[in-house]
């Protein structure tokens, strides 16, 4: 992977966020109203809109306007949120690392989980392995989130009271803040008690999100592998006499791999943007409650900020992706 | 490899998953939504309010199940006899939760800082309910180090209500000076519990002030959850991971009155949801067609179907719960034939369609305006007035109907204060009509009823006071501005673990005496 490829990537990304940015700033101004009303609320005093009038330069050329929104947003000011008077980057970014924890453990089940059957699928295909993990996914991806979250919370937390229905950590559990993560942190300070606190508060909830996603990797994955277990290389590798595990994990599944990643790569950001429900049912204090919050307060600094920070994620997301195709498959590297 | 996975997998999920041995003494509250603001004077919500009280105290209060005014930080106070200059003997040995004392200037900083717009912590806040609160102070005077005056411009009985509401609560001056406009943050006050930490939208802790001026509370600690699924909310309350559980909806009341585990409280509230007749429209001016349109709606099947029978219907502008009100009043009952023959004699034309405005958001008063709506517009059909229902975002709605767009709107008033002031004066006066900005969206201007809600706010005998609150009752009643809809049923559910749980009628407790076995 060359040095050049990645910087032009990451040029590219930088366009799409300044695309982004112009189109927020945008919004904002289209609305019919005085922005600084707007970002205010019905409340304001006549000073306070001076104050902030001034501070847009509301009363300066657009292009004027619009390079002090960039160099504020630049520097990490993404304004004042109208509901709590705090910073909206500080209130985005502890939400949105509870989301990030979620998302990610949601994404470790759905992949592991996923492509298990998927490849178990396509291995014994027209079994009952075969059509019992097929349906399992029928089932996964048809079912409401709402639903099994209520009956997930109402049969291991009320019924067999095994796991906790709310939260990311126990009451009283105290874990010191460093990466955000409740997981990595009991790990970092080497609270085991706060560990398994924290997987259990990640457990229902995450499989809960999971749930869609794993479906749909088990089904492309399965599909994947079907092909390619039909290939060429493939009979090779068992006319060397290598042992079916090896021909399955090393020769088929990396080879098969290439769309597996593409969906996951869609679904994490389907994840971090889709976990409103999730987050819900199971009281998680996440961005997407935060979104949903924001945008029924008419919080628009708060809603500007959650647009912004999910265009992010997701131009990083896509990144990955592609950077990890190259890594899959050499022949994309030879291409560009 | 297999036994280990297994013996491992038991052990979490043996291991204690909520409850830790600490939780006997800690009070665990689910509620619907997170807190935005502590700083009370400032809290607009709900929920902000519910968790403020437990940590900020205010001159007087209101009984804990009662509306009645009672002593807290002030011990006694009295009015001069012009009514003007209303003096407060403050407690003694009162300290803040940072150590501060209490005295007469934490009162003069934490009210200055509201109405003096030349104070240093003005600047800091957003006083939003200013006119519910010191709008009417003209000047604080610090008497001495426990006596503090508030004078006011006319003579104003309603102030002492108005003290008692959360909106005036006294906070450490060390405090507001150091977190400034975060101060809703951080709250410090004297109140039995002192803010601890929160974590926004998951929790807030309190822990028990163990220097408060007053009985000790009963609990360690208090911990607010943020459930917003109402069936989760219920789940939580059943599994026991809740002690309290706020904002059910109907059916999972049924559920928890089923419950032997779990305690109920239901008591009637002080708010009110209506529907405003825009009086300034020639079409609704006349009071025949208003009192038509009152006969053609049938409250109890409103009530039945929206409310699930968690509400009275409402025959007067609030509560019976308040002081003053006029049981004498008959209401206009549901009568089709009479709405017809009454709009007809008016000279109602039929073919005009009436735009029936519907709230976007549900409230305490309203738990579904949209659905409230249909069957308003339903009931309209059935006497041949014809009604299209008007929908819009809250903000404009709010501004809309204050500049009387409007033909007929649905509002409501929780009516936090519990004076009939507050309803009358304020909804329903003259001096509220003027557009834009009107509080009294009906645009009703009757001189007589002002009148006597002019002269009720000057005299300070209660009874005195009902008299002419009764008699303005009666005019409402008889022009028919509105049609009060319903005084919804406040409930509190909570595990029968719990002891001493109160219940005030604007659902506004603090829970110092609450105890848990």
């Amino acid at each position: 992977m060359t040095l050049g490829y990645i910087s032009k990537r990451l040029f590219h990304l930088a366009l799409i966020m300044f695309g982004v940015s112009v189109v927020v700033f945008l919004m904002l101004r289209m609305i019919p109203g005085d922005p600084a009303q707007l970002l205010l609320g019905e409340f304001a005093s006549p000073e306070e809109l001076a104050r902030l009038r001034e501070q847009l330069g509301l009363n300066q050329s657009l292009f004027t306007q619009f390079w002090i929104y960039l160099s504020n947003i630049i520097q990490g000011d993404m304004g004042h949120s109208v509901r709590t008077n705090a910073p909206v980057t500080g209130e985005i970014w502890v939400r949105l690392i509870a989301t990030l924890e979620l998302s990610l453990a949601a994404m470790c089940i759905a992949t592991f989980f996923g492509i298990a059957a998927g490849v178990l699928s396509a291995v014994k295909q027209y079994s009952l392995w075969d059509y019992g993990a097929m349906f399992m996914a029928l089932v996964g991806v048809s079912m409401p989130i709402f639903w099994l979250g209520l009956m997930l919370i109402y049969l291991f937390a009320v019924k067999y009271p095994l796991l906790p229905m709310m939260g990311r950590i126990s009451l009283g559990l105290e874990v010191p803040d460093v990466t955000g993560l409740m997981v990595v942190d009991a790990v970092v300070a080497g609270n085991w008690q706060s560990l398994v606190s924290a997987l259990k508060h990640l457990l229902l909830p995450a499989f809960t999100l999971a749930t869609i996603p794993m479906a749909i990797v088990a089904r492309i994955t399965r599909s994947a592998m079907l092909e390619v277990l039909n290939m060429d290389y493939v009979r090779t590798a068992r006319a060397k006499g290598m042992t079916e595990w090896v021909v399955i994990f090393r020769h088929a599944l990396r080879n098969a791999f290439l769309p597996v990643v593409t969906v996951l790569g869609l679904n994490l950001g389907l994840l971090l943007g889709g976990a409103v429900l999730t987050e819900t049912i199971f009281s998680w204090p996440g961005l997407g409650r935060y979104v949903v919050d924001s945008l029924a307060g008419r919080d628009y600094a708060a809603v500007q900020g959650c647009i912004l920070v999910f265009a992010l994620l997701m131009a990083v997301i896509n990144l990955a992706v592609d950077l990890i195709y190259v890594l899959l498959d050499p022949r994309i590297r030879v291409n560009e | 490899m297999k036994r280990l996975l297994v013996v491992f997998l038991a052990l979490f999920f043996m291991l204690p998953a909520g409850v830790l041995a600490s939780q006997a003494d800690t009070l665990i509250w689910g509620r619907g939504g997170d807190s935005v603001n502590l700083d009370l004077a400032q809290a607009t919500d709900g929920e902000s309010i519910k968790a403020g009280i437990q940590v900020l105290e205010n001159l007087v209060i209101f009984g804990k199940n009662s509306m009645d005014v009672e002593p807290q930080l002030a011990e006694s106070w009295s009015v001069s006899e012009d009514g003007l200059t209303w003096t407060f003997k403050l407690r003694k040995g009162v300290t803040f939760h940072d150590g501060e004392p209490f005295n007469a200037q934490a009162v003069y900083d934490s009210f200055a800082r509201i109405i003096d717009e030349t104070h240093p912590l003005h600047g800091y806040g957003k006083w939003r309910y200013l006119s519910l609160s010191l709008k009417p102070v003209t000047a604080i005077n610090v008497v001495d180090d426990f006596t503090i005056q508030l004078v006011t411009e006319k003579p104003f009985a309603p102030l002492l209500n108005n003290l008692a509401l959360w909106l005036c609560p006294i906070l450490s001056p060390k405090a507001m000076h150091e977190y400034k406009d975060q101060i809703g943050q951080n709250p410090v006050g004297t109140g039995p519990f002192k803010f601890v930490k929160w974590v926004k939208d998951d929790q807030i802790v309190f822990e028990r002030n163990d220097d408060y001026w007053g009985e000790k509370a009963k609990v360690k600690q208090i911990v607010l959850k943020s459930i917003p699924e109402p069936s989760a909310r219920l789940m939580a309350l059943q599994s026991g991971a809740v002690d309290i559980a706020d904002d059910l909806d109907p059916d999972s009341i049924k559920l928890v009155e089923k419950d032997s585990d779990l305690a109920i409280i239901k008591r009637p509230s002080v708010n009110v949801g209506y529907l405003a007749l825009n009086t300034e429209k020639p079409y609704l001016k006349d009071p025949k067609v208003r009192i038509g349109l009152s006969h053609a709606i049938d409250k109890n099947t409103i009530i039945q179907a929206i409310f699930q029978g968690m509400a009275i219907p409402a025959k007067n502008p609030f509560a019976p719960s308040i002081w003053g009100y006029n049981d004498a009043i008959e209401p206009y009952g549901y009568d089709p034939a009479k709405a017809t023959k009454m709009l007809k004699e008016a000279g109602f034309d039929f073919s005009r369609e009436l735009e029936l405005w519907a709230m976007p958001v549900s409230r305490a008063y309203m738990p579904d305006p949209v659905k409230t709506a249909e069957l308003i517009q339903a009931y309209l059909a059935a006497v041949g007035v014809k009604a299209k229902i008007v929908r819009m975002d809250w903000g404009t709605y709010l501004k809309k109907t204050s500049n009387g767009e409007h033909d007929m709107c649905m509002l409501g008033w929780l009516g936090g204060n519990a004076d009939p002031d507050n309803f009358l004066y304020g909804l329903l006066s003259a001096d509220t009509a003027e557009t834009p900005g009107a509080s009294n969206v009906a645009l009703w201007k009757n001189a007589e009823f002002t009148e006597l809600c002019k002269e009720a706010q000057v005299i300070f005998d209660k009874e005195k006071r009902a008299a002419k609150y009764m008699k303005a009752q009666e005019i409402a009643h008889k022009e028919a501005p509105w049609i009060p809809l319903a005084h919804t049923t406040i409930v509190r559910c909570y595990n029968k673990r719990l002891d001493n749980v109160p219940l005030r009628p604007n659902g506004l407790n603090s829970f110092q005496m609450v105890s848990k076995n």
